[in-house]
């Protein structure tokens, strides 16, 4: 399955290499990656494929929020599905 | 990302995270039709025991669910056959089986059980008759389960000697629960043409036509509405209605990705997505502010009917667009006490009984969580019930009358019934009479256009 992975907040060094680093630790692949900054605030946002990972979804979305919690930027982990069946007639 | 749009995905969470976006509600409708024995005990005992079985994953499904789509889910909840058509066989102890039905709640942790129900549109059997009058008692021992009766249908009329009934039942209730300021009365629901796959409370119940163990999905937005309606200010109401059904579109998509999923871990069949504007207390999540985003200087302002009409249509068009299994209420909620808006309106006298009644003409549902004063006697309860069923058997669709005469308060005293029942100032009733009217009795016959056949 695939996830989206987002992270906003205010922007700062190390945002992208401590995310990056704890989803290769969960063995699970970055396929598509966007980042920009508006007025300040860091907004980035990952398709992962989880598919070799041996992780369940709950365990990797637990770890992401938690690592958010660490840093000071808000974390989503979503199935990508509910973004097509919102967005996409 | 070129699969998917950045703005759309920053817009999803958006929804959840500023605009109250949640599914409300994931009901499971139970049939209990096989669990009808001779004796109370040995039926509640059945009952018991199949809802324990048939619901033992709801909450567990619902939370793994709500983390991996990034959608809140609010409310677990089970409904069931018309317990009425349970109890026909024990008159008089109907209350064993509604301490097992709130039991049973309580062990797979659901909020709350409906369909402590009967279904007396034409005519009331004996049974279903003690089954009302036990309604009372019944509410006042349990916590999590409701209730609704349907008096009336555009198929069958108005059965008055069940609106004359209710009128004192929805009394009793309230007092034997004066400590909590007549919470009990906010449990019970009088419908006409009541439907069958309501997930929401107080008035789901699963209906004798459904299959054995169904899941309808409740969703809500009312802040992700008024949100869009933001950005086409001063623009036409053509372009009011395509935003409200764009949203609504969206909204309902989410649901029906939930739905099916659940219904295929809970081993259930799929049912209906019910998308109602459900509002809370709190900010952010109000029908009224809606309305008021239209054009209105306040909910109850001449123009509200007309508002809250192409409201209600506009969030049915965007749900059927984007399901083909849309049912339930689906459309816009009025509530008092759970819209902070209608309660901003109720304390400034913007609005009034009389408004709200006209409103239901055109919302999705009836006169919800309005609280009353504590002397209102019961034939003005049972006129208001008349009134709700005559506009929606004669125009042909639901509604429903929830009011709490509040005991020993009275007009501009307040109730607080705490959590997403909220809280509201008590409403004005008229001062004149229609108990005469009331104490007839008898049917309404059916309207002429209910002879299609």
């Amino acid at each position: 399955m695939k996830a989206i992975v987002t992270v906003i907040g205010k922007d700062k060094s190390g945002i992208i290499a401590k995310v990056s680093t704890a989803i290769a630790e969960c063995e699970v692949n970055i396929e598509d990656i966007s980042q920009t900054i508006v007025q300040g605030n860091f907004t980035m946002i990952m398709l992962c494929d989880l598919s070799a990972s041996k992780m369940p979804l709950k365990a990797f979305h637990e770890k992401l929020v938690k690592l958010g919690e660490e840093i000071g930027v808000s974390i989503h982990v979503q199935h990508e599905d509910i973004f097509n069946a919102m967005h996409k007639i | 990302m070129n699969i998917l749009n950045r703005n759309e995905i920053i817009e999803t969470i958006d929804m959840v995270e500023k605009e109250h976006f949640d599914v409300r509600t994931i009901t499971m409708g139970i049939s209990l039709l096989s669990c009808i024995r001779d004796s109370a005990e040995e039926t509640a005992r059945l009952c018991y025991d199949k809802i324990c079985k048939k619901a033992e994953n709801i909450v567990k499904v619902a939370e793994d669910l709500g983390m991996e789509y990034g959608i809140p889910i609010i409310n677990k909840r089970v409904s069931i056959t018309p317990a009425s058509m349970l109890t026909a066989n024990f008159s008089g102890k109907e209350v064993v089986l509604a301490k097992a039905l709130d039991n049973a709640a309580k062990t797979v942790g659901i909020d709350f059980l409906g369909g402590y129900s009967a279904l007396v549109q034409k005519g009331m059997t004996s049974f279903e008759r003690s089954f009302i009058e036990s309604i009372p008692e019944a509410l006042s021992v349990t916590e999590r389960m409701c209730s609704s009766i349907n008096v009336g249908s555009s198929k069958s009329g108005i059965n008055m000697d069940a609106v004359s009934l209710m009128g004192k039942i929805v009394k009793e209730t309230a007092n034997l629960t004066a400590d909590k300021d007549g919470l009990g009365a906010a449990k019970l629901v009088v419908f006409c043409n009541a439907v069958e796959d309501n997930p929401f409370m107080a008035g789901a119940f699963h209906g004798v036509g459904e299959a054995e163990t169904v899941i309808n999905v409740g969703v809500s937005g009312p802040g992700v509405v008024h949100h869009a309606l933001k950005g086409v200010k001063g623009l036409s109401i053509g372009e009011v209605c395509e935003t409200i059904k764009k949203t609504a579109f969206k909204i309902s998509r989410a649901g029906m990705l939930i739905a099916k999923e659940a219904s295929k871990r809970l081993n259930a069949e799929f049912g209906i997505i019910d998308l109602s504007l459900a509002p809370t207390p709190v900010m952010g999540d109000s029908v009224a502010h809606i309305l008021e985003e239209i054009g209105l200087q306040s909910v109850g302002a001449h123009g509200t009917t007309a508002a809250l009409a192409l409201l209600n249509d506009a969030v049915k068009k965007g749900g059927v667009m984007a399901s083909g299994n849309v049912g339930g209420l689906s459309g816009a909620f009025i509530p008092v006490s759970e819209d902070i808006g209608m309660i901003n309106a109720a304390e400034k006298g913007a609005i009034s009984l009389d408004k709200l009644e006209a409103m239901t003409s055109v919302c999705s549902v009836g006169i919800d969580m309005v609280a009353i004063p504590g002397n209102t006697s019961a034939e003005t309860i049972s006129g208001i019930i008349a009134d709700e069923a005559a506009i929606g058997m004669i125009n042909n669709k639901t509604t429903a009358v929830r009011v709490i005469p509040v005991p020993n308060k009275g007009v501009g005293e307040y109730v607080e019934f705490g959590g997403l029942l909220g809280r509201a100032p008590i409403m004005k009733v008229s001062d004149y009479s229609c108990a005469d009217f009331i104490n007839r009795g008898g049917r309404i016959p059916a309207p002429i256009h209910s002879n299609k056949n």
